[in-house]
């Protein structure tokens, strides 16, 4: 038996590439199984793309008035019609799926910043660190999200850096909370005893043996946090605390069509279709990667 | 032991009300500019607008000349006495308005509530025991896209077919219940049903979750083997179970409704605390903005240790941790 072990050939970069690329393709097995996951998958990749590719997406300036335009239906010319300033909406939404990406990058970029790092340390401390950082966190979560939102907004006023703090301080605890309870887990580990023992630094434990298992649950949490922070983003652009005219975002079209539903509704109906195309895209997907992750999918 | 949890809950809840509290208190500190000028509501180019000695006398006034922790103190204790201080608009009681505003938020929720409830317990009952059907697949794609869809667009929608093109129902306006009940249903339809949706489409997923695991346990199967008529079973065994875990997501959902949804009542013009918040916002009147900030956010809180307390004494194995 131990000549066995001795005889094993040695893990090279190479088998390290080759596991993460057999790992990723039955992933793709799995997503490619679940329809409705894929469905997810392709709504998310097609308005991502839409965005990297709105200039040559989009059929007309998304930003150019023209009055003797306004309120058009559906046409040739306009394929979702105009709003009340004569802008193309099609154009407008291919734009808007820019600005949708670009506050949830943001928004989900500084909450898994600051979140995660807040969970491991929570985590591996114990004691009154973790209750310090964890009673914070149970402050944060007692507001509701959208309220908090609305609250930092009105306090910083409107504009993206304010929409990245105000989308991302939500996001915070739900990160600490997740990465704090698989630390919680893995801490008492055989391989982290064994790591300490060969004396590696807590720091290096943590961050580079330990935060590595945290990865499914947030990949999940990701996914559904890029559609949490569109739908905010829309929400308080809908609300005029968000961005600022005449930037395309989805949720100011809709605000800017409202004195005017009576006489065209379609101008309405197009950005909150997208709206909630997008959120289902990435819902669908968040639910096809807890199957992903889920190791019973793997031994059908 | 009941009393024990109760008490560590309520013990938990403390350290989450202070900084809730300091989070509220520091709304108009983090406004860019002097606060002092932000609480008047004048621009800092309009400080011209009041001389020195008033200046000094307002700051002394508002407590802007204390410590800061001072200042949080004492705004406190104001709190604690139920005195949010004046709107900068009105020149009223923040606590006055605040607390006329809140029954119409109370009618909306229970009546979104019920909604809800009524909506969602049906479309999941019938979703898990029609499992893989069609009507199964309708269900959980009205959950699907309900979970997805803003519900300031569905208000819009809604008001566009029933209010403009059908013209059945008003789309702006508000009567008290106590007052005229059928009148408030007209005015209420609308937004109790965007609202009541929010509810219905995840509580529906659950349900159907929930039930679908109820009909694989041994005591439905005797229920069956017993030759109880299908509708005993699913509704007087399987459902109540179902709906005791159900209780968390409902409670969730009640205290985010009682809180009063800014969107739902913004749209609709409901004179609620939400429509006061986002009021205060647009003019700028920061102590009526902290004041429904700080009901809404006391409200959740406490919604939420009524939910925990309630599920505790509904299943007693579950630990405070």
């Amino acid at each position: 038996m131990k000549e066995e072990a001795l005889a094993r050939p040695e893990w090279t970069a190479a088998d390290t590439v080759n596991s993460y690329v057999s790992g990723f393709l039955a992933a793709c097995r799995v997503i490619a199984r679940n329809r409705l996951a894929l469905f997810g998958v392709v709504i998310v990749g097609t308005w991502l793309l839409t965005a990297l590719l709105a200039p040559y997406i989009a059929t007309h300036d998304a930003y150019e008035i023209n009055i003797a335009n306004r309120l058009k239906g559906p046409s040739s010319d306009h394929w979702l019609g105009t709003d009340y300033l004569g802008r193309d909406t099609f154009s407008r939404l291919v734009f808007g799926a820019r600005t949708a990406f670009q506050v949830a990058i943001g928004a989900v970029f500084l909450g898994a910043f600051f979140g995660i790092p807040l969970g491991a340390i929570s985590g591996f401390s114990g004691r009154w660190v973790d209750s310090a950082i964890m009673r914070v966190m149970d402050s944060i979560m007692a507001f509701p999200g959208r309220l908090l939102a609305i609250a930092l907004v009105a306090s910083m006023g409107g504009g993206l850096f304010s929409l990245y703090i105000a989308l991302g301080i939500n996001s915070i605890p739900s990160y600490a909370r997740i990465v704090r309870g698989v630390v919680l887990a893995q801490k008492e580990k055989e391989y982290v005893e064994a790591a300490r023992m060969t004396g590696e630094s807590d720091f290096n434990i943590l961050f580079l043996q330990v935060l590595p298992n945290c990865l499914s649950p947030l990949l999940i949490r990701l996914s559904l946090d890029f559609g949490h922070a569109i739908l905010a983003e829309s929400s308080l652009s809908f609300l005029g605390l968000g961005l600022p005219p005449p930037t395309a975002s989805w949720g100011l079209m809709l605000k800017e069509v409202t004195p005017f539903l009576q006489l065209q509704p379609m101008a309405a109906f197009f950005p909150g279709l997208t709206i909630s195309l997008i959120i289902l895209g990435f819902n669908l997907l968040g639910d096809g990667l807890r199957d992903v992750f889920d190791p019973r999918q793997y031994e059908r | 032991m009941f009393v024990r949890y109760l008490i560590q809950r309520i013990w938990q809840l403390i350290p989450v009300l202070i900084l809730v509290s300091v989070a509220v208190f520091l709304i108009v500190r983090v406004i860019p500019g002097d606060p002092v000028l932000v609480m008047l509501g004048i621009d800092p180019e309009e400080r011209s607008r009041i001389s020195e000695e008033q200046y000094q006398a307002l700051q002394q006034q508002l407590g802007f000349d204390r410590p800061i922790y001072v200042q949080y103190v004492h705004w406190v204790s104001k709190i604690v006495q139920g005195d949010l201080g004046l709107s900068l608009r009105s020149r009223r009681p923040v606590f006055e308005i605040i607390f006329e505003r809140y029954p119409a938020t109370i009618y909306l929720a229970l009546t979104a509530l019920l909604v809800g409830i009524a909506i969602a317990i049906p479309t999941g009952v019938i979703a898990a025991t029609r499992q893989n059907t069609g009507a199964d697949y309708a269900a959980m794609g009205f959950a699907l896209w309900g979970i997805a869809m803003p519900n300031f667009w569905l208000a819009l929608m809604l008001i566009v077919l029933f209010s403009l093109k059908l013209g059945w129902l008003p789309s702006i306006g508000y009567a008290s219940p106590l007052e005229n009940p059928l009148r408030f249903l007209q005015h209420a339809c609308l937004p109790a049903i965007v609202m009541g949706t929010d509810l219905a489409a995840p509580l529906t997923r659950y349900i159907r979750a929930e039930m679908l695991e109820q009909l694989k346990q041994d005591y439905v199967r005797t229920a069956w083997a017993k030759g109880l008529p299908s509708r005993m079973v699913i509704i007087k065994h399987a459902l109540k179970n179902s709906l005791i875990a159900a209780v968390t997501v409902v409670g969730l959902q009640t205290a985010r409704l009682l809180g009063g949804s800014t969107i739902v009542e913004t749209v609709f013009s409901w004179p609620g605390v939400g429509r006061l918040l986002i009021e205060g916002i647009y003019s700028r009147d920061y102590p009526i903005v902290q004041g429904a900030v700080l009901l809404i956010a006391v409200t959740y809180v406490f919604i939420n240790l009524c939910v925990d307390v309630v599920y505790k004494w509904l299943d007693p194995r579950i630990k405070l941790e």
